[in-house]
C-alpha cells in the first residue's frame, strides 16, 4: 500500500505522501520539525496540536486539514488516523487501513514520558516504518524522570556560585519538556526568540510556559543567576555573550556518549532524548505486532540486521532523502 | 571508586583548567594516601599491565548484553571506546551499587592473570553486575587501560604541587619513571629519597615548539647553539651505582632493547644523565626511520637485526655529572662538560657520539639549511640558547624546533569513515586517492587531522549526500573534492596499492580550485621517492 519514493513515502491509493521532501498535492506531517514539516505542499493533514507550528513555520496561508488523535478520515477507501507518537506536542504516528492490510508510519517516537506529549499508543499493524536514530544498544536513556531533577540540580549549583545556567535544546519539543520541569525558584528565567515563538504559538492551544523573552531592550543586569532555553544553534553565537558569565549544556541522547559532548565543548551534557532508545524501539517493535518492519532515519543498516537476524522479523533498510542526521534531532 | 569517579566526572564535565585543577585538589585533600597514590599514577597513565584479554571482554559483555558479535563491533565504532561501550551495551539492573576502594580494585586486577579463566569471568563479570554506570565505565577503564581522561599531566603535576606546596618543576621530577602505587608511600615518592632508592628515576623532558616568528626575531644567532634535528627516539640515559637505565620520552624504560648501550653501565661514570637523539647509525650517517621501527617492533633482538639497524645515541645535553642535578646551569656549561665526557677515551664512543654544533654565520643560511634539511638527513634544526637551563616540559622561549616544510601531494577524496569519540558520527577519517596509468584512483594516504571543525562539518554534510556505496561504516564518495596532503617522508611499500607509504600524512588544505584530473599520479609519487631517498 506504501512506497519509498524520491519525494517521500507515497500511498498511490489515496494519493497522499507522508512527510514529503518535495512539493506534492497532499501531504501528511507527523509533526512540526523542519525536517518532516516541509514547505510548498498544496494541502497539510496533520494533527490539531501540529497546525499551530506549521503556520508559525510554513506561513499563515497553508491550507490545513486537522485531525484529533483516533479520528479517521477516509480517501478513496483508505482509512487514515493519526496516533500518539511522543515525540513531541502534536507528533502522530500514521496508521492507514486498506482492505483489511494496516501500515503505520511512526514518524518520529519515544516511549519514555516527557511530561508534555501525549503518550506513545502502540497500533497493531502489518506493516510498520520505524525509525531508528538511536537504534544501538549503546544507547539506553536514563529515565527522564531522573534527568529533570539533575538539570535542576546544575542550576541551583550554577545559581549558587553566581553563573547563569545555559540549557540548549531543540526550540520545538526539547526546550518546553525541560521548561516544563525547571524548578522556576532557583532564578528568573529566559528565552531565546525561537523557543519564545514556539511557545506563543502553542500558546494559542493552550500551553502555558514560564520564562520571558531576551530582545535588544532585555536589560543585562536583570539576566543574573537565571536560567536560559535556548537551541543549538545559539551554541558559539555572539547572543550568547551578553549571557556571561555562564555554564552551558546541551540535553539530547546525542549526549549518552562522552564524545559527542566533548565534540560539542559543552560543560554538561543532559541525556534527554525525543527519540527512542534501544529498548524503546524493540518493545514498540513487538507492540505493534508487524509482519514487515521498515527501518528509515539513524541506523538503518545494523538495526534492520538486528530485527532480521536476531529477532526473527522481517526487516528492510530504507533510505530516505534527508534522513540524515541533522539539528532537529538532538 | 565513587570518588575517584566523582572526581573523573567533575574533570570529565568542564573544559576550564583551573576547574579540573581545583577538582584533583580536593580529591587529594578527601582522600588518605593509599588512594591518592593510586589516583595519581592512574591520572598520569602510570597504569597497571592489562589483566585479561579485550576479546574476553567483549565476549563477556556481548553474552550478559545478549547481543551478537556484530552489533557490538558496530558499537563500538561509533562509542570509539571499549570501556565506554561495553558499560554502555550492559543491562543497568537496579540493584544498588557496592561500593570498592579504587586501590583494592586495581590491587584485585593485578594479580588477576594468575587466575583461570573461569574465575577471571567470575570476578570481572561480578563487578559489572554491582558498580553503577558511571563506576562500570571507570572500572572497565582500569581493565583496558588507555586512562587518557581529559586532564594533562601539567594539570596532575600543578594540582600536586597546590596539594603538597611544593615547586611544580620538582613535583614533575618525582613523577618520572614507572614508579609502583603499591611500593610507594606519598612520603617516599614527593621526599628526598635516600641515596640509591630512586636510581631509575629519569628528569621531566625539555620540549621546543616550533618556530613561528622568523628566525631574525630570535636576536643575534652568537646566542644561539643550532644542532640537526635527528628524526630518532629522544631519550635519557643513565649511569647510577653501576646500573644504566634508558628512558624513551613515552617514558618506557627501554634499558634491553639497546644492548648496544650495556657498556655503558662500566665505561660512564656514576652519576650521569646523558639526553639525546636514539637513531640508527651507519658509516656516519643516520639510516632512515623505517629501519629503527622494525628493530623497536621486534620482541626478541637476532644478531641479524643488531647489525642491520645498528644504534647510536647523538648526545645534546649533560642533566647529571658526579650525582649533581646541572639542569640549572646554562647550556654552554653543560655543553662543556658533555664534550669533555664523550672525548675521554673510556666514554664508549661508537655509540656515543656529540651532536655537533652547526657552524653558521647568519640567520639567512640557516634558512637555506633548514629548507634543505632532507639532503642532510635531517628533519630541521634546533636552536638552544647558549645561556638557557634544561626546563621541564613544553616551554616557548630558550629552546626551538624548525622543521623542514613537509612534502606534498594532492590527492582525491574517495573513501570516508566516521571517526571516533570526539568525532563519533562524523565523517572525519578520509582516505585520499592519485591517479594510476589506467586513469584509476588508487588511495595513497589515509589522513584524520588538519581540517577545521567547519570544514569537517561541511565535508561530512557533503559526504552524506555524495555516497555511492556503503562498506559497514565506510562510505565511498564520488571524486570531487582535492585535498593538499602534508608528509614527513614517503617509501616504497608493497603493502599499499598505490605502492607508496607515507610517513605522518595530513591534510594541509582544502583545494577547492582544484578538479579531481588536476590531482597527483602514481608516476608523480615514484618520482618522488627518488628525488627524496636520493
Amino acid at each position: 500500500m506504501l512506497r519509498f519514493t524520491e519525494r517521500g513515502i507515497y500511498c498511490p491509493q489515496a494519493d497522499m505522501y507522508i512527510d514529503p521532501w518535495q512539493p506534492v498535492e497532499k501531504a501528511i506531517v507527523t509533526h512540526g520539525h523542519s525536517d518532516h514539516a516541509r514547505w510548498g505542499m498544496r494541502r497539510y493533514l496533520c494533527h490539531r496540536h501540529t497546525a499551530p507550528i506549521l503556520r508559525l513555520r510554513l506561513g499563515m496561508d497553508i491550507a490545513i486539514q486537522e485531525l484529533a488523535y483516533g479520528e479517521v478520515l477516509t480517501v478513496n477507501g483508505v482509512r487514515i488516523s493519526l496516533h500518539p507518537a511522543g515525540h513531541i506536542i502534536g507528533s502522530a504516528q500514521v496508521k492507514l487501513e486498506h482492505k483489511g492490510e494496516v501500515w503505520v508510519v511512526s514518524g518520529d517516537y519515544k516511549l519514555a514520558y516527557d511530561g508534555l506529549s501525549e503518550p506513545f499508543e502502540p497500533v497493531r499493524c502489518h506493516h510498520f516504518v520505524t525509525e531508528s536514530t538511536f537504534g544501538l544498544p549503546v544507547y539506553q536513556f536514563p529515565d527522564p524522570a531522573m534527568v529533570f531533577p539533575a538539570i535542576n540540580q546544575w542550576c541551583a549549583r550554577n545559581a549558587a556560585e553566581g553563573l547563569n545556567s545555559v540549557l540548549l535544546g531543540y526550540a520545538l519539543g526539547k526546550s518546553q519538556a525541560i521548561l516544563a520541569h525547571l524548578d522556576t525558584t532557583i532564578g528568573p528565567v529566559f528565552l531565546h526568540g525561537a523557543v519564545a515563538n514556539v511557545n506563543a504559538s502553542l500558546g494559542e492551544i493552550g500551553f502555558q510556559f514560564a520564562g520571558a523573552r531576551i530582545t535588544s531592550e532585555t536589560d543585562r543586569k536583570a539576566i543574573k543567576d537565571a536560567i536560559i532555553v535556548a537551541p543549538p544553534s545559539a551554541y558559539g553565537s555572539p547572543w550568547l555573550k551578553k549571557l556571561l558569565p555562564y555554564r552551558i549544556a546541551l540535553c539530547s541522547g546525542w549526549m549518552q556518549l562522552r564524545g559527542a559532548r566533548r565534540r560539542r565543548g559543552v560543560d554538561r551534557g543532559f541525556v534527554l532524548s525525543d527519540h527512542c532508545d534501544w529498548r524503546q524501539l524493540n518493545d514498540a517493535i513487538t507492540a505493534t505486532a508487524a509482519e514487515m518492519v521498515y527501518v528509515t532515519h539513524g541506523y538503518e543498516e545494523p538495526f534492520a540486521r538486528w530485527l532480521c537476524e536476531e529477532r526473527g522479523l522481517q526487516a528492510k533498510e530504507v533510505h530516505l532523502q534527508g534522513g540524515e542526521t541533522g539539528e532537529e534531532d538532538l | 571508586m565513587k570518588r575517584f569517579t566523582d572526581l573523573f566526572t567533575a574533570i570529565d564535565q568542564t573544559t576550564k583548567t583551573n576547574e579540573k585543577v581545583a577538582a584533583i585538589v580536593r580529591f587529594l585533600a578527601d582522600s588518605d594516601d593509599r588512594s591518592k597514590l593510586y589516583a595519581i599514577a592512574l591520572l598520569i597513565g602510570n597504569r597497571p599491565r592489562r589483566p585479561v584479554k579485550t576479546s574476553d571482554l567483549k565476549k563477556w559483555a556481548t553474552e550478559i548484553a545478549k547481543i551478537p558479535d556484530w552489533l557490538f563491533e558496530e558499537s563500538y565504532h561509533i562509542v570509539g571506546d571499549l570501556a565506554e561501550a561495553i558499560a554502555l551495551v550492559l543491562p543497568f539492573d537496579s540493584i544498588s551499587p557496592n561500593d570498592y576502594r579504587l586501590p583494592d580494585v586495581i590491587d584485585e586486577l593485578s594479580k588477576l592473570s594468575e587466575q583461570s579463566d573461569a574465575r577471571k569471568k567470575d570476578i570481572i563479570t561480578d563487578y559489572w553486575r554491582h558498580l553503577g554506570k558511571d563506576e562500570r565505565f571507570i572500572f572497565t577503564k582500569l581493565i583496558t587501560g588507555n586512562f587518557r581522561i581529559g586532564v594533562s599531566r601539567q594539570l596532575v603535576i600543578k594540582a600536586l604541587s597546590i596539594h603538597l606546596n611544593m615547586d611544580e618543576a620538582a613535583v614533575a621530577h618525582r613523577l618520572m619513571g614507572k614508579w609502583i602505587p603499591a611500593a610507594e608511600t606519598m612520603m617516599s615518592l614527593f621526599s628526598e629519597p635516600a641515596s640509591g632508592t630512586r636510581d631509575f628515576q629519569p628528569y621531566p623532558f625539555y620540549l621546543a615548539y616550533q618556530l613561528d616568528t622568523p628566525p631574525e626575531s630570535l636576536g643575534d644567532i652568537e646566542d644561539w647553539y643550532i644542532e640537526k634535528k635527528l628524526d630518532g627516539i629522544r631519550g635519557q640515559i643513565i649511569v647510577r651505582n653501576g646500573q644504566l637505565f634508558v628512558w624513551s620520552r613515552g617514558e618506557d624504560l627501554l634499558t634491553d632493547k639497546f644492548p648496544e648501550f650495556t657498556q655503558l653501565a662500566e665505561s660512564l661514570p656514576d652519576g650521569t644523565v646523558i639526553d639525546g637523539e636514539i637513531i640508527p647509525w651507519q658509516d656516519g650517517q643516520p639510516l632512515p626511520f623505517q629501519v629503527m621501527q622494525t628493530r623497536i617492533g621486534r620482541k626478541n633482538l637476532s644478531q641479524k637485526s643488531l647489525r642491520e639497524a645498528p644504534l647510536v645515541m647523538v648526545c645534546y645535553d649533560l642533566l647529571e655529572w658526579n650525582g649533581e642535578d646541572i639542569r640549572d646551569m646554562p647550556m654552554s656549561y653543560r655543553r662543556n662538560l658533555l664534550e669533555t665526557l664523550l672525548s675521554s677515551p673510556t666514554a664508549a664512543p661508537d655509540v656515543l657520539l656529540l651532536s655537533e654544533i652547526m657552524p653558521f654565520n647568519n640567520w639567512p643560511e640557516v634558512a637555506v639549511f633548514r629548507q634543505h634539511a632532507r639532503d642532510f638527513h635531517c628533519e630541521g634544526v634546533m636552536l638552544k640558547r647558549r645561556d638557557s637551563s634544561y626546563g621541564s616540559g613544553r616551554r616557548r622561549g630558550n629552546w626551538w624546533k624548525w622543521k623542514t616544510d613537509p612534502l606534498t601531494a594532492d590527492g582525491v577524496l574517495i573513501y570516508a569513515q566516521s571517526g571516533h569519540g570526539r568525532r563519533a558520527n562524523l565523517y572525519t577519517d578520509y582516505t585520499f586517492a592519485v591517479w594510476d596509468e589506467t586513469g584509476t584512483l588508487v588511495p595513497f594516504a589515509k589522513a584524520y587531522s588538519g581540517l577545521t571543525d567547519k570544514e569537517i562539518t561541511e565535508l561530512d554534510a557533503w559526504i552524506k549526500r555524495n555516497t555511492t556505496e556503503r562498506f559497514g561504516p565506510v562510505r565511498s564518495v564520488k571524486p570531487h573534492h582535492v585535498f593538499e596532503i602534508a608528509f614527513e617522508g614517503i617509501q616504497k611499500s608493497s603493502r599499499h596499492k598505490s605502492g607508496v607509504a607515507l610517513r605522518f600524512p595530513r591534510i594541509l588544505r582544502w583545494r577547492r580550485d582544484k578538479s579531481p584530473e588536476s590531482a597527483n599520479t602514481q608516476t608523480d609519487l615514484l618520482e618522488l621517492i627518488a628525488a627524496v631517498n636520493g
